[in-house]
């Protein structure tokens, strides 16, 4: 009986209590994309891996929140944000003004530049007169294709749906050239067996409209509460030195790039 | 005064379509351009390998209804890798995994291979070649044995047989099973926007994945693979009507219908 009372006591308790319970309870599911090394891969047993991953992890743990990753290809990162299938992007999504449009960003959490890169003894020259008539492969939906579209308009564009997919086709040589973020071409492609002869051709390559500021979270439009709970959490893992280990686990130099 | 209004007319349908229609469908039209070589992409791939692959089907269709040794076999072991493999797949091992060997790099056979339009080409070509074979074969397997009987009585030879008497017979018999096919192929055919090509598909991802759009893209996709299978089941009934002219019952015939001398039932029947 007694027993009985207290089972009745506790499930009335809960029920007062269900809603705010079960928010807090709830997990705060990231979208991250898996195939971007060294931001983000996946290891051949399936698990999640990358400096996106391990940051994600460590702002979660900041924030006290219990965190579940949610695996998304590119091409549809921000509806399926949109869509409620994930609450928040941690996928080295550049901050630009298109992308304003449809969703909200923290401060950035690194920025690294865009290069090309192709092989090694090319005779190619990055500019725009000199790659007319060329073919440059890059991920589609990306500040790449923004930035091959304004500035290099003679050149053929192909949009592939991981920049995997782009080194994949460099080293067949379906396409002259890659264009991509200068630390993952780097370490993703270039520094692994696949790389060897190729290497980065010119120099940064940068437009304020296409390029932005540089990696942040993306969240859906007017979650201010999550955005400030994120920024504090980037703000705090960069202070007690959690962002410093995980930059010099991957990078052998700051990812974060100039402090504003 | 015209004049002036105009754009701002303009201005205001696309803040609606922006912001209060549940669909920017001012995006889709603005990027007409975009579809319109979508469109083309996807048209001249399909109907490319449908002809290629219905002329390759033929013979291979033929060799394996008459069970001719050795070739039976191999055929029929194309037959099943192609039927048995995702197209996806047969598209991936042409264009990534041919492309991984040095030595199809080196070869002559590269400046084809090298290009995804032609890889789609020829995976789209094997593939629907497969499928119509087995279509085709079922067709020539069912043709009458008293309509070949005749034909030989008749003193036909073996080819003139085959190109007046079970030929026709057998494409008349499976055409609505190739009309199946070929939607089937158009369909397939957006397996093509994973190499890069721009089809109707690879249009539609393009736009979303440039204005971060979860519907826009593929509703236009949908849309416009809408009207292609319209136009497709048009030219079928259009063709059946042609083909099976002879097994409907004739219009002038109403009169002779009324004095009750035919059933047009048991023409149908065969």
């Amino acid at each position: 009986m007694r027993l009985a009372k207290l089972t009745l006591a506790v499930a009335a308790a809960a029920l007062a209590m269900g809603i705010s319970l079960a928010q807090a309870a709830e997990p705060l599911r990231i979208g991250v994309e898996g195939a971007y090394p060294p931001f983000s891969w996946k290891e051949a047993d399936g698990t999640l891996k990358g400096f996106d991953i391990d940051i994600a992890m460590a702002l979660c743990d900041r924030m006290g929140r219990e965190c579940e990753l949610v695996e998304q290809d590119w091409d549809g990162i921000i509806p399926a944000l949109l869509a409620r299938k994930y609450d928040a992007i941690i996928a080295s999504m550049s901050i630009t003004e298109e992308r304003k449009k449809r969703v909200d960003f923290t401060k950035k959490y690194y920025n690294t530049p865009a290069r090309f890169v192709a092989t090694a003894d090319t005779s190619l020259d990055p500019t725009p007169e000199g790659m007319k008539g060329k073919t440059v492969g890059t991920q589609r939906g990306t500040i790449h294709q923004c930035y091959m579209e304004k500035v290099f308009p003679d050149t053929e564009l192909r949009l592939y749906g991981t920049q995997e997919e782009v080194f994949l086709d460099l080293q067949a040589g379906r396409i002259d050239a890659s264009i991509s973020d200068s630390t993952q071409a780097n370490d993703g492609f270039l520094k692994t067996d696949q790389g060897e002869g190729y290497a980065f051709l010119g120099g940064v390559q940068y437009l304020q409209e296409c390029h932005g500021e540089g990696a942040g979270i993306a969240v859906r439009k007017g979650e201010e509460d999550l955005i400030a709970a994120f920024n504090k959490a980037i703000q705090e893992i960069r202070a007690d030195g959690t962002y410093q280990q995980i930059n010099d686990k991957y990078f052998d130099f700051d990812v974060y790039g100039a402090t504003e | 005064m015209a004049d002036e209004r105009a754009p701002s007319i303009l201005e205001s349908i696309r803040a609606f379509s922006e912001n209060a229609s549940p669909l920017d469908f001012m995006v889709i039209l603005e990027h007409w351009d975009l579809f319109a070589e979508g469109l083309w992409m996807t048209t001249n791939l399909v109907v490319l390998s449908l002809l290629i692959g219905g002329c390759l089907s033929i013979p291979l269709a033929v060799a394996r209804a008459n069970r001719t040794p050795i070739l039976n076999q191999i055929i029929w072991g194309y037959v099943y890798v192609f039927r048995g493999t995702p197209l996806l797949v047969q598209l991936y091992l042409i264009y990534y995994g041919l492309g991984q060997f040095e030595a199809v790099r080196d070869s002559a056979l590269w400046p084809i291979l090298r290009d995804p339009w032609w890889c789609a080409l020829i995976a789209f070509t094997l593939n629907t070649a497969a499928y119509t074979t087995e279509i085709f074969r079922g067709g020539i397997e069912a043709v009458p044995v008293g309509e070949v009987e005749a034909a030989k009585a008749c003193g036909m030879p073996r080819l003139k047989r085959l190109q007046r008497v079970i030929l026709p017979s057998a494409f008349r018999r499976v055409l609505p099973a190739y009309s199946n096919e070929v939607i089937f192929m158009l369909h397939g055919s957006v397996v093509a926007s994973t190499v890069t090509i721009v089809d109707i598909l690879g249009a539609g991802r393009e736009l979303n994945a440039k204005y971060y759009l979860a519907y826009e893209g593929f509703i236009a996709a949908a849309i416009l693979y809408m009207i292609l299978v319209y136009f497709i089941s048009r030219g079928f009934k259009f063709w059946e009507k042609k083909w099976f002219a002879h097994l409907r019952p004739r219009e002038d015939a109403d009169a002779e219908a009324q004095a009750g001398a035919t059933a047009p039932q048991t023409a149908l029947v065969r």
